[in-house]
């Protein structure tokens, strides 16, 4: 189960604004009536986007000239709430392979490097200057550099962050710690023998 | 050296460190329900792997279920298909299965412990952010997205960072008509719901030596609300007998032995932590929420904050929650009319909490004009009150009476708000569309405050409607 080592994601990206934009914002729990994730990607933000009468409402993901973003550009604690990985599953499926934000809410974060998305936390002033230089450009393209966590966006360059263990994981392609937990097992076996969780 | 309950827990489930850093922690008891795993299962399928330990896995179906008609063929064809590969996973995977026949489902949170399986010590994960709920029993309890459920599945163990840790203390004693819920929507408010992030919570201090197992639980089960994935008291003699005797637990000298074992777990009084915060239980009064966030909070006689009188950086937060709670800056919150008010969810749909509402409810009419649902949370809960005569209050007073699920929490099931209705609600999330309409708008209070408002059809204060604490109690 070897997986890919992700060192680098660049593409066009959206930007997202708000704060603590949730979980349930992101795939409305009516979508989660499901049994595999296939299909999520076309309810990402579902009720931000379209109206009761399924036309849509101005939003920059239906905006046309970013259909094809792979970035996504957000504010903080972004993802907090529901665990739901369905998520993280949408997002992936609606195309991204990356996001920024000002932070996020722990599960979600985690959820999202399962599934070898980068999330980089930058300062709202980062944020908001490559908001702006997408916003001029829209084919601008915003590359996540996961090897020194920085975010290029045209020819600059800015700082970002990435937990180590994160970090580490993506680059080393052990963003899916399964493989990692089954080589484990005798010690497994050994730990919960002596909690007495045996038998 | 003196050690915390948290770190004493996670010493002891530390099965190795992985190479980029994480702990290989193991979990004592795997909860699943029907939405976060029928995925998990077809990756174990995938890769060919079985159910590690499922004698230590259990399931239960809450979020999809029928509140009313609860006979299976569900009406709802997708709902109905997600029972049906609950069932056939976990009879394929050999996973105890709590289902409506048996007579103990219920909300994966109440049913956990009301059949003991949360005990002081251990380490639970369910694929459901309010697994924090457990704390309240001394247990270090995580939500885990669906690829950890399969994780846990494969090998009872999952890759995990190690959060700090703040003690939260609550001195003092808690005015008359102040629950839990009001603690909990009182720290969330003032530590933000972030404030939380990268640490375990230990709530502690005079409130919570007081507090019964049920109302340690709704403080539990709101950590997540507050950033924090994990929220816990430490165990004491009221944890004990809460668990004695349930189905789960050890009998006879087993459970003696537990008992001596659990009573070493409390954090060491001279333990170190990453952070302290204090509070004053007399500084707590009822609580509600005004916006979008469990954060968007205030007293039920303050008023609705006034974008204009804060600073800049809340301001389109606060523009954007009042825009959605059609709610007007700076009037008060008393007083808003409210369509709906549902009393249920795994924060406050326990015994105590129909049994602290019924007391009140007693004689009393809903207001014409709202609808008003308990919805107990198990089955368990559900026959006790019908038990104890508690459903005849409820039903009485105009409140329908249903079976146990997480019904209009989050609406999966045929519960919902429709249009923009406002609803009271004892659940522990305000979000846009959280229950089940797009525009529907969400009141997050205690169950009193819930039946306050059923009663008298608007947000109003509980200790005024049923004169709680005042020497001329309505109380019948
Ligand atoms: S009652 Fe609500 S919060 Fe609790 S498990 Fe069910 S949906 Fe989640």
């Amino acid at each position: 189960m070897a997986l890919e080592k992700i060192t680098n994601i660049s593409g066009k990206a959206v930007y997202v604004p708000g704060d603590d934009i949730d979980t349930d914002r992101i795939i409305p729990a009516r979508f989660m009536k499901c049994i595999t994730f296939d299909g999520l990607g076309e309810f990402a933000f579902y009720d931000v986007r379209k109206n009761e009468d399924g036309s849509d409402k101005p939003h920059p993901l239906n905006d046309p000239r970013r259909s094809d973003a792979s970035i996504l550009l957000s504010g903080s604690n972004f993802g907090c709430g529901s665990s739901r990985e369905h998520a993280p599953q949408a997002l992936h499926k609606a195309g991204f392979r990356g996001i920024v934000a000002e932070s996020y809410a722990e599960i979600f974060f985690g959820n999202s490097t399962t599934l070898g998305i980068p999330c980089f936390s930058a300062s709202p002033e980062i944020i908001r200057e490559i908001a702006a230089a997408i916003e001029a450009d829209p084919d601008a393209v915003v590359e996540l550099d996961v090897e020194n966590t920085t975010i290029r966006c045209g020819d600059k360059t800015y700082p970002g962050e990435l937990r180590e263990s994160a970090r580490g994981a993506l680059l080393s392609g052990k963003w899916d710690p399964i493989a990692e937990l089954l080589e484990g097992v005798d010690q497994v076996e050994e730990t919960a023998r002596k909690l007495g969780y045996v038998g | 050296m003196p050690k915390s309950l948290f770190e004493k827990v996670w010493e002891a489930h530390t099965v190795r460190e992985l190479s980029a850093g994480q702990t290989q922690l193991l979990i004592g008891a795997h909860l699943i329900h029907e939405v976060t795993s029928p995925q998990a299962f077809g990756m174990l399928r995938e890769l060919g792997l079985k159910v590690r330990v499922p004698e230590r896995t259990f399931a239960t179906v809450d979020h999809i279920v029928p509140t009313d008609e609860r006979a299976e063929p569900f009406s709802d064809a997708l709902a109905d298909a997600m029972i049906k590969e609950l069932r056939r996973n976990c009879e394929e995977f050999g996973v105890t299965y709590f289902d409506i026949a048996s007579g103990r489902q219920g909300i994966v949170h109440v049913v956990g412990p009301e059949q003991g399986i949360t005990q002081p010590g251990t380490t639970i994960a369910c694929g459901d952010s309010h697994t924090s709920t457990h704390g309240a029993f001394g247990t270090i309890a995580f939500g885990i997205g669906t690829s950890q459920v399969r994780d846990v599945l494969a090998t009872q163990t999952m890759a995990i960072s190690k959060p700090k840790l703040r003690r939260i203390n609550v001195d003092g004693e808690l005015p008359p008509g102040v629950y839990a819920k009001d603690v909990i929507l009182y720290i969330i408010r003032k530590l933000g719901v972030k404030g939380g992030t990268g640490f375990a919570y230990e709530y502690g201090g005079e409130v919570f030596d007081r507090f019964n197992m049920e109302e340690r639980m709704t403080v539990c089960n709101m950590s997540i609300e507050g950033g924090a994935r994990v929220g816990y008291v430490n165990p004491d003699e009221k944890t004990f007998e809460y668990l004695k005797g349930r189905p789960y637990c050890p009998k006879g000298k087993a459970w003696d032995e537990a008992v001596e074992r659990w009573r070493d777990l409390a954090s060491d009084s001279d333990c170190e932590y990453d952070d302290v915060v204090n509070f004053r239980a007399e500084d707590i009064s009822p609580s509600v929420t005004w916006g979008i966030t469990p954060g968007q909070g205030v007293f039920i006689d303050e008023t609705i904050p006034d974008p204009d009188q804060v600073d800049e950086s809340q301001c389109d937060s606060i523009i954007e929650a009042l825009e959605h709670m059609k709610l007007k800056p700076g009037a008060p919150i008393k007083g808003t009319p409210i369509n709906v008010a549902f009393l249920g969810s795994c924060t406050n749909a326990r015994l105590t909490d129909f049994q602290e509402v019924a007391r009140y409810l007693k004689g009393r009419k809903v207001a014409p004009g709202v609808k008003a649902i308990a919805v107990p949370g198990s089955m368990g809960v559900g026959r006790i009150c019908e038990e104890l005569g508690i459903d005849r209050v409820f039903r009485d007073a105009g409140f329908e009476w249903r079976g146990a699920g997480c019904s209009m929490c989050l609406a999966m099931n045929p519960d919902k708000l429709e249009g923009d209705q406002l609803c009271a609600s004892s659940s522990n999330r305000n979000f846009k569309g959280r229950q089940g309409s797009p525009i529907g708008r969400t009141i997050l209070m205690s169950p009193l405050m819930v039946a306050a408002a059923a009663v008298t059809g608007e947000v109003s204060d509980a200790r005024e409607v049923f004169g709680v604490g005042s020497p001329n109690l309505v109380e019948v």
